[in-house]
This record gives structure tokens, C-alpha cells and sequence, in this order.
């Protein structure tokens, strides 16, 4: 049975070889190579000539992802403390925009941040002066935040409802006050949902370029735009293009390092204060 | 009255969620000849009308979800093989195979996108032929797919008893029939998750196809297409059928769900 089995997975590894391990090789060799396919590492030293689209990208991002944290920890956590039935019918809530397409969801923000769009004719009906927010960094981070905010929400709140609640009482029961069982308890114990939701909301922000094109206007350039332009952009050029990937891929992997040393280093911690 | 505060938060998160999808559904009855939405002057369906007259549009719809039943399927028959592979495998190599079926679901979406175009047009180059089209977005989609399909099994495989298996070839079951009438039945329903997932996130996907499409339109390029060109309430309207489409999805696959929930109590899940 065994050997029956294992060749099951052969098609699956070919697959895999062809669209996969294949196209990484080929993004790495048309980085490391001119138009002509002789060796150069011209590309991947022009990328520093983007530097500053690579450290707006990461700020923007970045500030997402904390946005998103901060307003999406309270949720997760009201939620977690609601009667069963009522939890999966909020976490149903949290799903439902994600199942309309990101593309109308971004545009919806469109219509509404326009200049002559819904919020400033409101704001136009009581008196107050028009505000510019399409085109604007700010209308970026709030795509990002407005599409990414429940990949932030549901690992927290998955996280949240496995915390025992004989560990909330322990703590009490020991004097500690509401606001340490949070801080000392709840906290910690919800590390490891943070730091997926962390990763599953910084990932994609970092790395889009519709949202920063429909929101942004032409003036927030991100490294996802930059990328489009190589490809199918007028900038046509795979080969800068493939080493612009292959350095996001690195920062993109660096950053999940360092979140995942993070995730370790607490989770024996924890087992620390558990034993 | 920290209840209240929770309640008022809610409420407010809520409101941030829902508001624009309103927003936009409100204003795809909106009668106005101009392309306005700040001003509602009245009920109409006419962007509807629009919408199913225009035939690009259509063709988008045909090609997503040709794509989709096509990526779904492969997707899960590929997939539901390599999980009962890797299942089988020694620590070593299930380690190797399971980190080369995260990497899809970890790495920018934007540059799996660019290195399947590169592949494509590599491909062209060395045994020619037509390049990118419905071909190239079908096997990008299967790709895609494969990890979510593979997580969704393996859990099953790992739950299942395996002496049931053999339990089935010692009473003299022959290998693929123990198979079909033992394992398939236990994992079916991480099957069907898997499958459903596949189809929904290949009918979602834009950044892929986007680059492995060449001039084929998908609903969600085309969508892409209409938002960079002007602003009309044709597309509001779109996104209400669509939403209104996904609610009634929902809704069926929560009912059929809880029903075969308790059927499944009775005894065994349907192949």
C-alpha cells in the first residue's frame, strides 16, 4: 500500500516542478542576466534606485497592518466573549465582504472618497469645507485596511476563543486585577494569532498595486506598481522587473522570520509559565 | 456599560465593513443619465438592463466560470491524490513537499503572477504555439488551488484510522475498491470543502489571471478594465448581482450543510 500511495503524489511533484520551482528559477535567472542573456547584476543594483517606493510601500503597509491591529484586537475579542450562537453569525459578518470581489470593494471607497464624491457632498450639506482624500497615501491605507482587516480579525479571534478560561480565573483568583489578566494573560496568550494576522494583513498590503492605483492616484507609487510596469506597464523591462520580485520575495521572507523567531521565542515562554 | 461600549464598537467596525457595499448597491438603482453619485433622483433598473445587454461582460462571466469548474476540478482530483502521497511519505520528504505546497500561499500573490507569465512566455519560446489565453489562466488557477485543496484533505487523511483500510483488504477487498469504499467516503468532506474553496477563490482571483491572461477577460479583469476607463453604475450594479449571488451560496451551502450534518450522523457521508 505504501508504495501505491507515494506515487500518488508524483503528479503533484511534477506539477509543482513545472509552475513553480520553474518560474522562481526563471524570475531569478532573467534578475541575474541582461536583455541579451549574458550575467549582469545590473538589475539588481538599479533596484536601489527605487528605494524610496521600496521604504514607502513598507511604511504604508506597516501603518495598515497596526491599524488593523488595534482596531481589529478589540473585535476579535468582543466577539470571543459572545454566546456561541452569536459568535459564528459575527464571524459570518466579519466573511461576507471578503466574498465580494476586492476590486468592487476598492471601488466602492472610489465613489465615496471622490471630490465630488459622497462624503464631501456630505460633508457639503452641513456647511463644512470639501476635503481632498482620493490620490492620497491616506486613502491607500485605508483600501488597505478596509480589504485586509478580516485576515487580521479571524486568527485572533480563533485564537482568543481557545484561551481556557480556568487561566483567566487562576489569574483572578490569584488578585490579579481586569486590566493584568489582560495584559499579563490574555496578551501573551493571544501572541500567536497576532502574529499570523500580522503576517496575513502585512504580506498582501506590502505587495498590492490595485489598491494603490485606484486609491492612490499616480502619486503613491508601491512596489506592486512597479512590478505591473515592468511586466505589462510601458516601462516594459522582465528583467529589472524579475529582480524587483526577487527582492520583495526577500524582504517578504525576512519579515516572516523575524515574526515566526518572535512566535517561538513566546510560545516557550509560555510553556515556561504554564509549567 | 462596558457592554454598551462593546456594542457601540461593534456597531462602528460594522459600520465601516458595510457601509461602502451599501453605498454601492443603493446607487446601482440610481435613474440619472449622468454618471453621478452623490445625488439618488430615483428608482430605476436600467443599469441592470445595461449589464445584461452588454456582451463582453457575458463572455467575461462565461470565461470565469469555464475556469473555474476546470481549475476546481483538476485542482481536487490532483490535489486529493498528492495529500494521500504525502501522507505516506517518511518525515523528511513530507517536510520538503508540504514547505513547496506553502510557498503558493505565502509568497506575494503578485510575484506567483509574474513568474507563471515568465514560465508562459518561456514556454512560447521553446515550443512555440499560442501563449497566453484560457490555457495559461486555467493551469495558473490549478496551481493556486493545489495548496488550499491539499491542507484541506491531509487533516482527514491523518484522522482516519488506517487499519480500516486494511481491515477492508484482509475481508478480501482489492486495493482500489478498499480505496473507494473505505478512504474516499472518510475524507469526502474535506474534499468537497477543498473543491469549494478552489472554485470560489479562482472565480475571486484578479492578480493572477491578470498576468496570465494576455487578452482573455475574466469577470474580475474585466471588472479592472471598467473601473480604470470611467465610473459607471453599471458597475455597482454588477457587484449587487454578485453579492446577491454569494448571499444565496451561502445560504444553500449553510443549509445543505447543517442537513448533512445530521445525516451524517445517521451513517456515512454521499460520494
Amino acid at each position: 500500500m505504501k508504495t501505491n500511495s507515494k506515487l500518488l503524489s508524483a503528479p503533484y511533484t511534477v506539477w509543482m516542478t513545472i509552475f513553480i520551482v520553474l518560474p522562481m528559477v526563471l524570475v531569478a535567472y532573467f534578475a541575474f542576466t541582461d536583455k541579451q542573456g549574458s550575467f549582469t547584476l545590473e538589475n539588481i543594483l538599479s533596484v536601489g534606485q527605487y528605494s524610496n517606493v521600496f521604504l514607502r510601500s513598507i511604511w504604508l503597509g506597516a501603518v495598515a497592518t497596526a491599524i488593523c491591529l488595534v482596531l481589529g484586537y478589540p473585535l476579535a475579542y468582543i466577539i470571543a466573549k459572545l454566546p456561541a450562537k452569536r459568535q459564528s453569525v459575527m464571524v459570518m459578518l466579519v466573511m461576507l465582504p471578503m466574498w465580494m470581489n476586492f476590486l468592487l470593494r476598492t471601488y466602492a471607497w472610489m465613489t465615496l472618497l471622490e471630490d465630488n464624491g459622497l462624503i464631501n457632498a456630505a460633508l457639503n450639506a452641513v456647511g463644512m469645507p470639501k476635503v481632498h482624500m482620493i490620490n492620497t497615501a491616506g486613502a491607500v491605507v485605508l483600501g488597505m485596511v478596509y480589504n485586509y482587516i478580516p485576515y487580521m480579525v479571524l486568527p485572533l479571534y480563533s485564537v482568543l476563543t481557545k484561551i481556557d478560561q480556568s487561566v483567566i480565573e487562576a489569574a483572578q483568583d490569584l488578585g490579579a486585577s481586569d486590566s493584568k489578566v489582560f495584559l499579563k494573560v490574555v496578551v501573551p496568550m493571544s501572541m500567536p494569532g497576532v502574529i499570523s494576522g500580522v503576517t496575513m494583513v502585512f504580506v498582501p498590503a506590502v505587495s498590492t498595486f490595485i489598491i494603490s492605483k485606484m486609491l492612490g492616484g499616480g502619486g503613491n507609487l508601491l512596489i506592486g506598481d512597479l512590478i505591473d510596469m515592468q511586466f505589462l506597464g510601458s516601462a516594459y523591462n522582465p528583467n529589472l522587473g524579475s529582480a524587483i520580485s526577487l527582492v520583495l520575495m526577500v524582504i517578504i521572507l525576512i519579515c516572516m522570520g523575524i515574526m515566526n523567531q518572535f512566535d517561538d521565542g513566546e510560545d516557550s515562554g509560555k510553556g515556561g509559565i504554564m509549567l | 456599560m462596558s457592554r454598551t461600549v462593546g456594542r457601540l464598537y461593534t456597531f462602528l467596525i460594522f459600520l465601516f465593513l458595510y457601509a461602502p457595499i451599501l453605498v454601492l448597491i443603493v446607487f446601482s438603482f440610481n435613474d440619472t443619465e449622468t454618471a453621478s453619485r452623490t445625488v439618488f433622483s430615483g428608482f430605476s433598473l436600467k443599469w441592470y438592463e445595461k449589464l445584461f445587454e452588454d456582451r463582453l461582460i457575458l463572455e467575461a462571466l462565461r470565461n470565469t466560470l469555464i475556469i473555474a469548474v476546470a481549475a476546481a476540478a483538476a485542482s481536487t482530483v490532483l490535489g486529493t491524490m498528492a495529500a494521500i502521497g504525502i501522507n505516506s511519505l517518511k518525515r523528511l520528504p513530507k517536510r520538503v513537499m508540504m514547505n513547496i505546497t506553502n510557498f503558493p500561499m505565502v509568497n506575494p500573490e503578485i510575484v506567483t503572477g509574474v513568474s507563471m507569465m515568465l514560465l508562459f512566455v518561456f514556454a512560447v519560446g521553446v515550443f512555440g504555439g499560442r501563449s497566453l489565453g484560457m490555457g495559461s489562466i486555467i493551469a495558473a488557477h490549478i496551481t493556486f488551488c493545489l495548496p488550499y485543496v491539499i491542507l484541506q484533505v491531509l487533516p482527514k487523511l491523518r484522522q482516519m484510522d488506517p487499519a480500516l483500510y486494511e481491515a477492508a483488504q484482509d475481508l478480501g477487498c482489492p486495493p482500489v475498491k478498499a480505496f473507494f469504499k473505505v478512504v474516499l467516503p472518510e475524507i469526502m468532506p474535506g474534499i468537497v470543502t477543498g473543491m469549494i474553496m478552489a472554485f470560489t477563490l479562482s472565480i475571486d482571483d484578479f492578480v493572477i489571471s491578470y498576468f496570465t491572461s494576455g487578452t482573455t477577460q475574466t469577470l474580475p479583469i474585466y471588472i479592472y478594465s471598467m473601473t480604470r476607463k470611467r465610473v459607471s453604475p453599471e458597475i455597482n450594479a454588477l457587484s449587487t448581482v454578485m453579492f446577491a449571488a454569494v448571499m444565496v451560496l451561502l445560504i444553500i451551502v449553510n443549509v445543505r450543510s447543517s442537513n448533512s450534518g445530521e445525516r451524517a450522523g445517521k451513517g456515512g457521508g454521499q460520494g
